[in-house]
């Protein structure tokens, strides 16, 4: 039953959009559903991280900490987008801090799980990078227009 | 009885009359006459004041005067001055305000508009007042300096015989025969037996100032004189412009290189847009006295060439010079039809004769068009 | 010869639309670190002016300048004019030191207008970046005054910093509705800040409304602007149903001076409000 609702849930979901049924069922094997209570940390930088998170609900602060200064939201992640990067390559550490501002309901997918079934199946290692450089371009997009500080005395 | 359509002859003798019976109707009368080695335009007295034997060389930044074997007083083409000078003054006050008590009121100058007779119209100047007057009062605001000066000014055109070495009027159907938009249209006769205008009569108020001048009916003879010595002139343009299709071309190359080469010659002088009898752009100003107690706000002349011109908070849209030459043709050659209705380029030459580096507008045009080769000389 | 006054211009309300008509600061409210309100009311006399949502008026300091700025107050009320303005330059500095019973030279409302009656029966989605929800303020009062007009009423909002948003009262007020979606982001968060964080064109990818039965309108910085019609696009709503509004040097407000054009348009007479198909084609374009 959880396994079922699992996959609607993933099939659903904007990220997996068009992934074939086979595609879907091997990511389901390394899919748990996870809660995060206000406040608390999905993530610490340095620490090793290697899962990543499809957000469903709540709001997700990406931080960095700066000395003197305190945490500093660099950005939020919200319902229907991903969080976390560090299960595609080594050391697999998070780089910044992520905590949850509100309750957070998430996908949690294993990242050793992932990687193997990348490996053993290349079609499915395409389709899940392919996915995941779309959301690190949006990232960097958005990043880029912060940077810009259009609002600032320079429009 | 003189109507509108009739045509006299006006010895050249006794142009003086056409002169005097303008200024006894309140006209100040502005004409062409000789100084600093041009041919500009100016009040004038007499007909003595004109450029009888004068004509010009003129080219891509160019301009001599040169003597005629005649006496012609319109055997020339264009100086760098156009009636806009008259129509559209280079600086104009538009309102004076003073301030009481913290507060402040703005009026109007109550001095009614200048009354000019403009003498040596020429048919390209009729399309670039036509032009103009497409701005100013053609749209959902009237200008009223622009309508008082226009509509009491008298506009006596000359029909051209002697085409400069950068007109190309020809190119874009404004001349070198105006058929209407004037209130009498001369062509003068020269050679050694006679020097006389033939004058055709285009309004009531034409006719009503003619009949006041000496003057004779036309014969056969004159008329045919008179297409005679305006017949070539439409071959013997310096320029050519092809203009089929121009626009859409334009509009298609907003993003081409070439804008980027031309604007490595470009200085950003301007004398383009002074010297253009189409050019309206105008900045405002406001000047204060040292007391700060009146102000003026003054309209004054502007070109899209300075860097300021296209100015936001942060900086100008247009900083290139490549940029703002490109703004300037594609705005005369195409976006102006769009806008006004009529186009915005009027083939005067003006702007190839006066550009300190000699862009040449027919050769650019001429080169945003696949194929067509540098330069657009007939 | 008679003395002749020259004649009047034709415009909104009979006004000659060149010359400025007094008006008193009634109220300055400091909104931002350089930005602030002023309410203007007409000296003894002086005409009222209606306005729609999305235009401007010349705005004129005594022997200093003259500026355009967008009306952002409400169209059901116009006899007291609010303008927000960012002190950038000599005349809006000016501006900025202004205190209660000064005089300010009015001219307007000059423009196009955001379609408000065209959105009838449609969602609305109003996206707007820094400054740009002072000339949409007006729209989205208009809407709320004639809420049963309209299907879903989103606002998207982004400012630089929590500290640089405007009208921070209003926008908790218009939260707390429940037939009015408010989203709002900032580039740099403070320490208290609990909102999101990031760009305001990502919220276009989550936003609640239809893109197929939708009219947008959009105001903001130009890149700002690029990418939410991009958005837009990506949604599947028709850039014939985006408006933005363009800003661009003015001097005279009325299509004379030349100075306001962008390509073959006139922001003040064409503009400020653009159809955004209409005009894609410069948007893109550098220079122009």
């Amino acid at each position: 039953m959880t396994i079922h609702s699992l996959e609607t849930v993933l099939a659903d979901h904007p990220f997996f959009r068009e992934l074939s049924e086979p595609h879907l069922d091997t990511l389901t094997g390394c899919t748990s559903n996870v809660v995060f209570p206000p406040g608390e940390f999905i993530f610490r930088e340095g620490q090793p991280a290697d899962r990543f998170f499809v957000v469903r609900e709540g709001r997700v602060a990406v931080e960095v900490f700066v000395p003197n200064k305190g945490p500093v939201t660099i950005e939020t992640v919200e319902g229907g987008e991903v969080l976390g990067w560090s299960w595609l390559f080594p050391p697999y550490r998070a780089h910044f801090d992520a905590r949850a501002m509100n309750a957070v309901r998430a996908l949690a997918l294993d990242g050793t799980c992932l990687r193997t079934k990348c490996e053993k199946d290349p079609a499915f290692g395409y389709e899940i990078t392919r996915r995941f450089t779309q959301v690190v371009v949006a990232r960097l997009e958005a990043t880029r227009m912060q940077l810009l500080d259009l609002y600032g005395r320079n429009d | 009885m003189i109507r509108p359509g009739d045509f006299v002859v006006v010895e050249e003798s006794e142009l003086d009359s056409l002169l005097g019976a303008l200024r006894e109707r309140g006209h100040a009368v502005v004409g062409p006459t000789v100084r600093d080695g041009a041919i500009v335009l100016d009040l004038i007295e007499r007909a003595a004041d004109l450029p009888a034997g004068w004509t010009e060389e003129q080219d891509a930044g160019r301009y001599r005067l040169r003597r005629r074997d005649d006496g012609a007083m319109f055997g020339h083409a264009l100086g760098p001055h156009s009636w806009k000078r008259w129509l559209h003054p280079p600086t104009l006050v538009r309102w004076r305000a003073r301030r009481d008590n913290g507060g402040f009121s703005a009026e109007q100058p109550a001095a009614p508009p200048p009354k000019y007779a403009f003498l040596g119209v020429r048919p390209c100047e009729l399309a670039a007042i036509a032009a103009q007057d497409r701005v100013f009062l053609g749209g959902p605001f009237v200008d009223p300096a622009y309508r008082g000066r226009r509509e009491a000014a008298f506009l006596v055109a000359v029909q051209c015989a002697s085409p400069g070495g950068t007109c190309f009027c020809a190119s874009t159907g404004t001349g070198p025969r105006a058929t209407g938009g004037f209130d009498l249209a001369m062509t003068e006769v020269v050679d050694p037996r006679r020097h006389s205008f033939v004058v055709e009569v285009g309004s009531e108020r034409g006719a009503e100032v003619v009949a006041a001048a000496s003057h004779r009916p036309a014969t056969q003879a004159d008329l045919e004189a008179a297409v005679a010595a305006t017949a070539g002139a439409a071959a013997r343009m310096g320029r050519a412009l092809d203009t089929q299709g121009l626009r859409e071309a334009l509009y298609r190359r907003y993003e081409d290189p070439r804008w980027d080469e031309v604007g490595k010659r470009c200085l950003g002088c301007a004398n383009c847009t002074m010297v253009c009898p189409t050019c309206f752009c105008a900045t405002v100003e406001d000047a204060t006295d040292l007391l700060g107690h009146s102000t003026e706000r003054r309209r004054v002349w502007d070109s899209c060439f300075s860097q300021e011109f296209s100015y936001v908070h942060g900086g100008s849209v247009r900083t290139s010079a490549g940029a703002r030459y490109r703004q300037w043709i594609t705005h005369k050659l195409a976006t102006w039809h769009d806008q006004f209705g009529v186009p915005g380029c009027v083939g005067c030459g003006r702007c190839i004769t006066w550009c300190p580096v000699g862009i040449d507008i027919t050769a650019e045009a001429g080169a945003v068009r696949p194929g067509d080769a540098e330069g657009s000389r007939p | 010869m008679a003395a002749t006054t020259e004649p009047l211009g034709s415009l909104v309300g009979g006004a000659d639309p060149m010359r400025p008509e007094p008006f008193e600061v009634r109220h300055v409210t400091k909104e931002t670190g350089d930005t602030f309100t002023l309410e203007l009311v007409s000296v003894g006399g002086s005409r009222l002016r209606p306005f729609q949502p999305g235009q401007f008026n010349m705005l004129y300091v005594f022997g200093v300048g003259e500026v355009p700025i967008s009306i952002s107050g409400d169209p059901a009320t116009p006899e007291v004019l609010v303008h927000t303005i960012r002190a950038v330059g000599a005349t809006t500095r000016a501006m900025q030191k202004l205190q209660k019973g000064a005089w300010v030279g009015v001219r307007g409302p000059f423009g196009t207008s955001w379609p408000v009656q065209q959105a009838h029966g449609q969602d609305v989605v109003l996206i707007a970046g820094g400054i740009g929800l002072a000339p949409i303020r007006p729209a989205l009062y208009h809407i709320l005054l004639h809420r049963a007009l309209y299907g879903r009423v989103v606002l998207l909002y982004g400012a630089r910093t929590p500290r640089d948003m405007l009208y921070a009262k209003e926008l908790r007020e218009w939260r707390s509705r429940f037939d009015v979606n408010v989203e709002v982001t900032v580039d740099r968060a403070t320490m208290e800040w609990q909102g999101a964080v990031g760009v305001v064109t990502k919220m276009v990818q989550r936003s609640p409304f239809d893109p197929a039965a939708t009219m947008a309108f959009i105001c903001g910085p130009e890149v700002m602007i690029r990418y939410a019609a991009l958005g837009l696009q990506q949604r599947g709503t028709p850039d014939s149903s985006v408006f933005v509004s363009m800003e661009r040097n003015m001097k005279c407000a009325v299509g004379v001076c030349g100075h306001c054009q962008f390509g073959p348009f006139f922001v003040c007479k064409d503009g400020p409000v653009f159809r955004y198909d209409r005009i894609q084609r410069f948007f893109g374009m550098r220079e122009v």
